[in-house]
């Protein structure tokens, strides 16, 4: 005790006195504190957790650290596991830059990490949720009714194949073609982006599973005209008849005068 | 232009050219072609031309050839056209052939054969000369006189009504471009309590059904495509139901005729009448995509650009003692694009 006593006025005693504090502090509430009600070890949290971690990595600078949107991107509470599928599964999200509209590219995450970004952003707030497999599967739909539904409910930005279309200040509704039967029903079920969603309640599952089934169809028959320059109708088409077509006759007829026939040329 | 022609050359000349400057200076003498002066080459373009003919049956024979062989489905892949049915590929190709062989054969024929010597026709006066007058005058007395058309008055007056009321009929016909349309234009099938069917589900629209940013497309209660009349009803009575945040809306009108912050539009644009639906759910901009007339939705469907005269009319819409969302009554104003009378 004596020695600890001379010691009382080193330079270094306060630090080491603090550190006890602090080392008995923290020790006293490990062994104190109450113990959490549940586990929290269900596969659905341990995603919610992983999915959150993802989540303020890539996404919180526009979203906001708990999603509550900001000048950036919009509130993602409420918008469902669904969306953030459809955003995150075909490159959407995360958006390179701000603008009119955010283009698919490169998916960057992982399935795995898309449900987990998916799990935590459901649990922000009720919203539409990934289809199920039975709920994208087509086998037994009617592509006839789904082509009608189409032609109402998409064609008009669409276009009557799925091409695609312009939209105002350079906004687009991009082509149908190669996009997979999930990411198009979770696009009608959340509408991303400008586009209006059409939720169960007025296409049902099974409506959006006919028009799936019509884009399917469309996309994978042959166009037996050949090149469907883009199957834009008589803008396209009207074009090239009159620059190949007409350009082709008038070369010909511009040869046919360009070379002489006399004997004597001049 | 001839040297001689050149102002230096002229003076030269003594002014000879400056007493008549304009003068015509006729055809320039024929020059032969090599068909002209060698048979062998006539010859020779002849079995050209012949053969460009002959190219030309090949190919309708290909044609027909190609109906037969080609099943309806084949579908093969051509550089550059990409897939393509192998047989409007081989119709097409053979039928431009055979059109463009006889084509060129007959140009062929033309330049290299038929004769290239140019000759000036004469213009002569186009009246008759006086004999020819006379006889016609002569010819024509005669016959008024032995068909004793001046005689019989009564044959010529009632020949000349009867020539005179037959086109009154193709006249009349002209009555079946109407009737006209009376008030037809300023009124559509909506009237008070007609509930609002869901076109995807034909059901009955809730307001539940209709989430924020949701488009739905809607027609009256009652109206079946088996009837007769439903593409004239549908063309004025088709609705685009578009639900709003009731803080969004900025026309007071356009909130008061909402139900909820859910608003009913016509879907007939009011320039000429395209069906307009390209909905922007963020901007709550609706854009018709024939000449790109651009409304906003949330305020009054008033037109932010493009040719369109009028804003979208609104359906006042409400929700019935059932839960069922219902029209108020008919729109206030003729939907669709402007006429005369529209005011």
């Amino acid at each position: 005790m004596k020695k600890l006593s001379a010691r009382r006025r080193h330079p270094l005693a306060a630090l080491v006195v603090l550190l006890l504090a602090l080392a008995a502090t923290g020790g006293l509430y490990a062994a104190l504190a109450p113990q959490k009600a549940v586990a929290d070890d269900t596969q659905q949290s341990l995603a919610i957790e992983e999915g959150k971690k993802l989540y303020a990595v890539g996404c919180s600078s526009c979203h906001g650290m708990s999603g509550q949107g900001s000048s950036n991107g919009p509130t993602l509470v409420g918008v469902g596991s669904a969306a953030v599928d459809f955003q995150v599964g075909t490159g959407r999200m995360p958006a390179q830059q701000p603008g009119e509209q955010v283009p698919s590219k490169k998916v960057i995450y992982t399935q795995a990490e898309i449900d987990q970004l998916a799990a935590y952003v459901a649990s922000l707030g009720p919203g539409p949720s990934i289809p199920s497999k039975d709920d994208t599967n087509v086998t037994s739909a009617n592509m006839a009714r789904g082509g009608e539904l189409f032609r109402t409910n998409c064609a008009q930005c669409h276009n009557y194949a799925g091409k695609g279309g312009a939209l105002t200040n350079g906004k687009f509704a991009p082509i149908l073609e190669g996009v997979s039967n999930k990411h198009i029903f979770e696009a009608m079920l959340t509408g991303p982006q400008n586009m209006p969603s059409f939720p169960d309640s007025t296409l049902t599952k099974e409506n959006k599973r006919d028009i799936i089934a019509y884009l399917n169809e469309v996309n994978s028959s042959p166009s037996y005209g050949g090149n469907s320059l883009g199957s834009l109708g008589p803008v396209t088409e009207g074009l090239f008849g009159w620059i190949f077509g007409l350009g082709a006759l008038i070369a010909v007829a511009v040869w046919v005068a360009a070379h002489t026939t006399k004997a004597k040329k001049s | 232009m001839s040297e001689s022609t050149l102002p230096s050359e002229r003076e030269a000349h003594g002014g000879e050219l400056a007493e008549n400057p304009f003068a015509d200076p006729g055809l320039p003498p024929h020059e032969p072609r090599r068909q002209d002066i060698d048979e062998k080459a006539a010859k020779s373009s002849e079995r050209t031309v012949a053969l460009l003919f002959t190219v030309s049956m090949l190919a309708t024979i290909a044609f027909i050839a190609s109906y037969v062989i080609f099943p309806v489905g084949k579908v093969v892949f051509i550089w550059p056209i990409g897939h393509i049915s192998a047989l409007n590929f081989a119709l097409g190709m053979t039928l431009g052939v055979a059109l463009f062989a006889i084509g060129a054969g007959a140009v062929h024929w033309a330049r290299t054969l038929m004769s290239d010597v140019e000759t000036a026709a004469e213009r002569h006066p186009i009246e008759a000369d006086p004999e020819t007058k006379a006889q016609v005058l002569a010819d024509f007395a005669q016959g008024a006189q032995e068909s004793q058309l001046g005689r019989r008055k009564l044959i010529r007056n009632t020949m000349f009504g009867a020539l005179a009321l037959v086109p009154l009929s193709g006249v009349m016909l002209l009555r079946d471009l109407g009737p006209l349309p009376e008030d037809k234009l300023r009124h559509t099938l909506w009237s008070k309590g007609m509930l609002i069917i869901n076109q995807n589900t034909n059901q009955p629209l809730r307001p539940e059904d209709v989430a924020v940013g949701s488009l739905t497309f809607a027609v009256p209660d009652g109206l079946e495509e088996t009837q007769s009349d439903y593409q004239e009803q549908i063309a004025k009575a088709a609705l685009m139901i578009v639900r709003l945040a009731p803080e969004d809306i900025k026309d007071k009108r356009e909130r008061d005729w909402a139900h909820q912050g859910i608003v009913a539009f016509s879907k007939i644009c009011t320039h000429v009448g395209c069906p307009i639906s390209l909905y922007e759910q963020q901007t709550h901009h609706v854009l018709c995509p024939c000449h790109q007339s651009t409304f906003d939705l949330s305020d009054g469907a008033r037109v932010i650009f493009g040719p369109a005269g009028h804003a979208l009319p609104q359906l006042r819409i409400s929700v019935n003692n059932q839960g069922y969302l219902e029209a108020l009554g008919d729109f206030e104003e003729p939907v669709g694009p402007s006429f005369w009378e529209r005011g």
